[in-house]
């Protein structure tokens, strides 16, 4: 049923590209009403891009943004709304860095050391998803709200715990608070870029490797099926003999345990420690991306890898005076002009699909739209 | 309110025999809260719990939550979930900003309001005429307006006086009014710190005194939704776009334009508690409405998709939302009446028989009670989680209680029912 075909192929392309331009003519509108040259911010934009440093941000913004994708598609393949993607890794990596950072680790293994601070991190993120999970299976609380609740909570238990009285040190030099710094045996050592002072995240392996065991999970164990079949037809799932409760705790742990490895990649190859300034928000960015790559693990590299090099070629735009927010804007039309494209290429393909049911049966009159 | 997602979860329990309760059911009930509230006060010595300072700063902070909840009313009974409420806000904050220090805080009202019908009408064509998926869009909006509020306020505010790459300048407040003679009369009664009658006085005060006509133009709005989408015809259309759209449409209803009728005006309260917001902070900031839609989704949770719950939803988390400001000590004593209140609520459910709600409830409240007994102040860090941990307590402990449009969340297209 699933024939190739190039006409398939490029209605599946239709959309996401229809919507870049379409974002990519709106933006370059707003830049002429505001009195900009949108080619100036371009062409700063592919100078950008072309620097090492750039580079090398951009694939970390990638690997972080990728692994957040993922944690949000686990949940979107079940058609659960994941929004606490963003408290999960906030509170995971906070955890995660005080674990890592705790002195009874200096004298264990480099290997361990690594290994207990990401398990770390993925329990806290399952934990704090789970709490969703199960509100929805015992007391029917819609996930969405309660995601959205607990981002907050989140919120302020990670602000509690990073205080001088209980995890968090203070950082020579500054006035930021953190968590006490994970000392060399802990990090992951990053890779050498030519050109570049910063090093590209050795846990963009990790982000390699959370993309290939969703695919496997999804399209070669059981457990994917009975996932994918619930999204698709929850009663035709039960009807099959699914459990349904089960696989939706199962599927918001596993959704946590993947937001818990968002922060992974910054603060193993990076910061080293859970400061005040660590990068917040990477939840929402991973809901965009999941639905610009239609939670596919190929589509969402890309669409990660867009975001990176938008997010980092914009700084460029700041210096010349041209807000570099155009970019912010560009990537919220992006989203919503795709999920809207989407929608309208699916509609498109029923019908044709109709039309030739229709053609083949000798009934081809009107092809009346037979409900979604 | 799952958007066209999974529903095994909920428990489809046989809906209890209704009986309304009479108005002064709700009487007895506000002066029982009342009275335990002021015991509270007298046992801790906390008087700021109803301080008519303390009741002032809970209705500034009220009213921009309870408008974007307003708004989420209004998208809801018309079956459609907005949880671009935030973005929607955020935009009215840059209109009020805009608008205000150039033309004076009421034509920022009009800003903040049109800019918040637009982000509504968005959400509509996304949802109503695309059929997107309603949490899916209003991610997308509460994504594109931050971002698209501060490239504004990079263009406009940077080079005005006073502004900022993240601020505007300054706007002027609107008039406050007062209760002539009332107002010192309660003053006096309040400073008495008498049982009970000190903290009716000292709660009134707060309401009539220096009051911002914005806050009684909410009060309004309140009002005339509770009149116009329960006592009109206008609202038993729109509502039923929110129960069963295809008999709507069978009798003749354009499901398409109530949805869109009640997205806009739900962007447009939002963007007007944005700019009351922007207002009363006297600037537009970047960050400022601070998860306040959400905040407003959880009160109209709370409220039971109702005007008056949501208002008293609101209300609470404004309340709250001032005793972070009020010192340690007001919201040490919110731990007892917050373990008080989980108490009362364990024996109400014990009578109803539900013994695994009341089992929660009294463990919650007898943990909240030794709490407040073993400890001598609250990190000030975790007060700013209760409205969330309240809804996520009222969702988990009522949601047998709650009534949420049958319809909401789903895609409907016309001609396509049955």
């Amino acid at each position: 049923m699933k024939k190739f075909s190039l006409r398939s192929a490029g209605l599946g392309l239709a959309a996401p590209v229809g919507a870049l331009i379409f974002a990519l003519l709106l933006c370059a509108l707003i830049l002429v009403i505001t009195g900009h040259s949108p080619v100036e911010v371009v062409d700063q934009m592919v100078k950008s891009v072309q620097r090492p440093r750039t580079v090398v941000n951009s694939l970390n913004s990638a690997t972080t943004y990728y692994l957040s994708a993922v944690a949000v598609a686990i949940g979107f393949k079940m058609r659960l709304f994941n929004i606490g993607v963003d408290g999960q890794y906030r509170l995971a990596a906070m955890m995660a860095a005080a674990v890592g950072g705790a002195s009874f680790m200096g004298s264990l293994p480099s290997f361990l050391r690594i290994l207990m601070t990401i398990v770390v991190a993925m329990l806290v993120g399952a934990v704090w998803a789970g709490i969703a999970g199960f509100l929805k299976v015992t007391r029917g609380v819609s996930e969405v709200i309660s995601t959205i609740m607990l981002n907050a909570v989140a919120t302020a238990v990670v602000a509690y715990l990073l205080n001088p009285a209980r995890l968090a040190v203070s950082v020579a030099g500054s006035n930021n608070i953190g968590t006490a710094p994970i000392t060399e045996g802990g990090q992951v050592p990053g890779f050498e870029y030519p050109g570049s002072s910063s090093k590209i995240f050795g846990l963009i392996f990790l982000a390699v490797l959370v993309g290939f065991l969703y695919w496997f999970m999804l399209n070669r164990t059981r457990f994917g099926f009975d996932l994918k079949a619930t999204g698709l037809s929850e009663s035709a799932a039960v009807a099959s003999g699914v459990n349904v409760k089960k696989m939706i705790v199962a599927s918001m742990l596993l959704s946590g345990a993947a937001a818990g490895l968002v922060g992974m990649p910054q603060l193993l190859g990076a910061s080293h420690s859970y400061a005040l300034d660590f990068p917040s928000g990477l939840g929402f960015t991973g809901i965009a991306i999941a639905l610009l790559g239609r939670n596919h693990p190929v589509g969402m590299a890309f669409a990660a890898l867009l975001w990176g090099f938008l997010d980092q070629a914009s700084n460029v735009l700041d210096i010349s005076g041209v807000p570099k927010e155009i970019v912010v804007i560009m990537q919220g039309v992006i989203v919503l002009s795709v999920v809207i494209a989407y929608e309208l290429v699916r509609r498109y393909r029923l019908r044709l699909e109709q039309r030739e049911v229709g053609t083949a049966l000798g009934t081809t009159t009107t092809p009346a739209e037979v409900s979604a | 309110m799952s958007a066209g997602g999974l529903t095994v979860g909920v428990e489809d329990t046989p809906a209890p025999a209704k009986r309304r309760m009479s108005p002064m059911m709700y009487l007895y009930i506000a002066v029982a809260a009342m009275l335990s509230v002021s015991l509270v006060r007298v046992l801790t010595g906390a008087d700021d719990l109803t301080s008519s300072g303390t009741v002032a700063a809970a209705l500034t902070a009220a009213v921009p939550i309870a408008l974007a909840g307003l708004g989420g009313l209004w998208s809801e009974r018309a079956g459609v979930v907005n949880i671009g409420l935030e973005g929607m806000m955020v935009l009215g904050t840059w209109g009020a900003g805009f608008a205000g220090y150039q033309w004076g805080p009421w034509a920022g009202v009009v800003a903040g309001v049109l800019l918040g019908a637009l982000g509504g009408l968005v959400h509509a064509v996304a949802t109503v005429t695309f059929g997107v998926d309603h949490i899916i869009s209003g991610v997308a909006i509460t994504l594109v307006a931050p971002g698209l509020t501060l490239f504004l306020a990079k263009l406009y505010f940077a080079k005005a006086p006073g502004g900022g790459q993240k601020q505007s300048p300054p706007i002027s407040d609107v008039s406050r009014v007062s209760v002539p003679g009332l107002s010192t009369a309660l003053g006096d009664l309040e400073s008495k710190h008498w049982f009970f009658v000190s903290d009716v006085a000292g709660i009134l005060r707060g309401l009539i005194t220096n009051l911002s006509l914005l806050s009684l133009l909410a009060v309004v709005l309140f009002i005339v939704t509770g009149y116009v989408l329960w006592r009109t015809p206008f609202g038993l259309r729109l509502r039923s776009c929110g129960e069963a759209p295809y008999a709507a449409e069978s009798l003749g209803v354009n499901v398409y334009k109530y949805k869109y009728a009640a997205i806009v005006a739900s962007g447009a309260l939002a963007g007007l508690g944005g700019a009351i917001l922007a207002i009363n902070s006297s600037q537009f900031r970047d960050g400022q409405t601070g998860g306040r839609g959400y905040i407003g989704l959880a009160s109209m949770i709370f409220g039971n998709w109702r005007p008056g719950g949501l208002a008293a939803g609101a209300g609470l988390f404004g309340y709250t939302d001032a005793m972070q400001l009020r010192g340690e000590d007001s919201v040490h004593a919110l731990l007892l009446l917050l373990g008080l209140a989980l108490l009362v609520l364990a024996v109400i459910q014990l009578r109803a028989k539900r013994f695994a709600v009341s089992a929660v409830a009294a463990v919650l409240g007898v943990a909240f009670v030794l709490w407040f007994a073993t400890t001598d102040q609250v990190p000030p860090e975790l007060v700013g989680a209760t409205p969330y941990v309240v809804t996520l307590l009222v969702l988990s402990l009522a949601a047998q209680r709650l009534r949420i449009p049958k319809y909401i969340g789903q895609l409907y297209r016309r001609g396509q029912g049955g």
